[in-house]
C-alpha cells in the first residue's frame, strides 16, 4: 500500500513539472529534479508493482491493487492560449492594426485570469496633417506596444446554435485589469476594460470577439488628459 | 475485513495530445468527436453508483442535461475542465459532469475516486507561489510579478519585479526578500516581510531635466495572503521602502499593493 502511493506521488511530479515546463521555462530545473528522483527510485510510469504478500490464513488473493496503477491520469485543459488581431484607435493618432497575444487561466468555469501583450501603429493627428509641420514624435515614437492583465468572468455562458442541428458552447465575458502601454517615448500605467463572446468550436479551439477600451494618461498636447484607445479584435485560442 | 479504497486521481494536461487532436480537427474535415474516438482507448473507465449520472451541454451550472447514465453503467473520463469532466457512456454520447457527481462513481476495483483538488491545507504546505499585485508606490502608479519558494510553511523567500509607472517618471524595481508567516494554516495569513533590492528611475521623456539614476533600497513590510479557492491566493500588502541615493537624504517611499497569485 505504501509503496503503491509512493508511485502515485512520483507520477504526480512528473506530470506536474510537465505542464510547468509547458508555462515557465524558469521550472526546467524542477523537472529535472523530478526526473532523477523516479530514476533513483527505479520507478518508471511501466513498472509493476509486485503481488501484495498473502497474509497468513487468508483464503481469498486480492488482486484489485495492480490494474489501478497503469491508468492514465486525467487531461486537465483549464489554460486557454491564442492570437487575435484587429482594429486599434489611438487617439488623436489614428486607427491601426492591433495584434497580439493571450494567455488565461480558468480558476472556476465563471472566473479566469488572463494576460495580454499587443502592437500597434500611431499615425498623424490632424494638427500634424494641417500645419505640414515637424512631426510631434518619430517613428518609433509612434509604435504602440501594451501589456495587460486582466481578471475575467463568463458573465452569460450558453449555447449557439447553426442552423437546426448544431449546439456550440458559448459565452459572453467581461475582462478588467491593468497593465502599462508604451507610446510617445513613455510607459504610461494602463486600465483597461472590456467584453468579449466566445465560440468553442470544439472542446479545445474557440474563436473570440473582444473589444476592449485602454485607459491612459498623456500630455503630449498640452494639458495632461486621459485617452480612450478602443480596440476591437478577433482572436482564436486554444485549450491545453 | 477489507478497508475501503480511496484512490486520488491527479490532473495534468497532456498538451502533446492535445495539440494531436486540435490539429486533426482543422486540418482534417473529420468532425472534432471522430478525431477524440482515434485518441481513446486510454481513458480511465468508471462505473455509475448514483442512481443516475447526469450529462450536461457544456461545463457549467446553467448548461441542459441532455443525457443520463444508470447506476451500474461505465463511463470513460476523456477530460476535464476546472471543475467538470467530459465523459462518454457505453453508446458514444458525450457530455460534460460535475465533479461531485464524479466522485460518487466507481473504479473496477469498486474502490471511490476522490480527485485531486487543491486546499486550504495545500495552501499552508504550499512549496511555490507566483502571483500579480498592482497598487500605489509613492504616488506612482506600480505593477509587480512575485515568484516564491517556501523553506519551511512559515519562512519564504520572494523575487520580485515591478514596473513603476509615475506622472514625472517611470522606472523598474527589483527586489528580494523574506517573508514570515505566523499562522500559515489561518485561511487568512498575516505575515511580514524584509528585503533588499535595487531601483531604477528615469524622468519622463517630456520633463527636460533630471537623469536616470540606479539607488538601492531596502524594506520592510506587513499583509496577508487570503486563501480563495483551488489554487488561488488573494493578497495585500504595505511596505515600506528607503531608497539609499547619492545625495544628503536617503529617500522614503511607501508602497501599497494588492493582488492575486497561485500556488504549485
Amino acid at each position: 500500500m505504501e509503496s503503491r502511493f509512493r508511485l502515485l506521488f512520483l507520477e504526480r511530479c512528473s506530470r506536474r513539472s510537465a505542464k510547468l515546463f509547458v508555462l515557465i521555462p524558469l521550472f526546467a530545473f524542477v523537472l529535472s529534479g523530478c526526473a532523477a528522483t523516479k530514476n533513483l527510485f527505479g520507478l518508471g510510469e511501466e513498472e509493476a508493482l509486485p503481488p501484495a504478500e498473502i497474509p497468513e490464513g487468508q483464503v481469498i488473493e486480492p488482486e484489485v491493487q495492480r490494474r489501478e496503477i497503469k491508468e492514465p491520469d486525467i487531461d486537465s485543459e483549464d489554460f486557454e492560449i491564442g492570437a487575435f488581431a484587429g482594429v486599434m484607435s489611438i487617439e488623436d493618432f489614428g486607427s491601426d492594426l492591433v495584434y497580439g497575444v493571450r494567455l488565461a487561466y480558468h480558476v472556476t468555469e465563471g472566473f479566469f485570469v488572463e494576460g495580454s501583450v499587443g502592437q500597434s501603429e500611431g499615425g498623424l493627428t490632424s494638427f500634424e496633417v494641417l500645419s505640414g509641420g515637424a512631426p510631434l514624435l518619430s517613428e518609433s515614437e509612434r509604435t504602440l506596444t501594451y501589456y495587460n492583465l486582466n481578471v475575467g468572468y463568463n458573465i452569460l455562458p450558453g449555447e449557439g446554435f447553426v442552423g437546426a442541428g448544431r449546439a456550440y458552447n458559448t459565452a459572453l465575458y467581461l475582462s478588467a485589469g491593468l497593465g502599462s502601454t508604451s507610446f510617445a517615448g513613455d510607459d504610461r500605467f494602463t486600465v483597461n476594460f472590456g467584453a468579449g463572446y466566445r465560440f468553442l468550436l470544439n472542446d479545445s479551439i474557440a474563436l473570440h470577439v473582444d473589444f476592449r477600451d485602454h485607459l491612459f494618461d498623456i500630455d503630449l498636447l498640452g494639458d495632461e488628459k486621459t485617452a480612450h484607445n478602443l480596440e476591437g479584435s478577433l482572436g482564436v485560442t486554444w485549450f491545453f | 475485513m477489507l478497508e475501503r479504497n480511496i484512490t486520488t486521481i491527479l490532473s495534468t494536461s497532456r498538451s502533446i495530445r492535445a495539440l494531436f487532436i486540435a490539429v486533426l480537427a482543422v486540418v482534417t474535415t473529420q468532425t472534432p468527436n471522430t478525431a477524440i474516438a482515434q485518441a481513446a482507448g486510454e481513458y480511465r473507465t468508471v462505473s455509475v453508483a448514483d442512481p443516475y449520472l447526469e450529462m450536461h451541454t457544456g461545463p457549467g451550472r446553467g448548461y441542459p442535461v441532455f443525457h443520463v447514465v444508470d447506476r451500474g453503467a461505465d463511463i470513460e473520463i476523456i477530460m476535464r475542465r476546472t471543475d467538470w469532466f467530459q465523459v462518454r457512456a457505453a453508446d458514444g454520447t458525450e457530455g460534460w459532469v460535475d465533479r461531485t457527481q464524479m466522485e460518487r462513481t466507481l473504479q473496477p476495483s469498486g474502490s471511490e475516486i476522490q480527485f485531486a483538488e487543491a486546499n486550504l491545507q495545500d495552501f499552508t504546505d504550499s512549496t511555490w507561489e507566483m502571483g500579480v499585485l498592482a497598487g500605489d508606490f509613492g504616488g506612482a502608479n506600480i505593477v509587480s510579478v512575485f515568484g516564491g519558494y517556501s523553506v519551511n510553511p512559515n519562512v519564504s523567500i520572494e523575487v520580485w519585479g515591478s514596473q513603476i509607472l509615475g506622472n514625472f517618471s517611470n522606472g523598474w524595481m527589483g527586489s528580494v526578500n523574506l517573508t514570515h508567516e505566523a499562522w500559515p494554516d489561518w485561511r487568512v495569513s498575516p505575515f511580514f516581510t524584509l528585503g533588499t533590492g535595487v531601483i531604477h528611475t528615469e524622468p519622463k521623456s517630456t520633463i527636460i531635466q533630471g537623469e536616470d539614476r540606479t539607488d538601492q533600497v531596502a524594506h520592510a513590510g506587513a499583509g496577508f495572503r487570503v486563501y480563495a479557492t483551488r489554487r488561488f491566493i488573494l493578497r495585500a500588502e504595505f511596505k515600506s521602502y528607503v531608497v539609499f541615493t547619492s545625495r544628503d537624504d536617503n529617500e522614503e517611499v511607501e508602497e501599497w499593493k494588492v493582488g492575486f497569485a497561485f500556488f504549485f
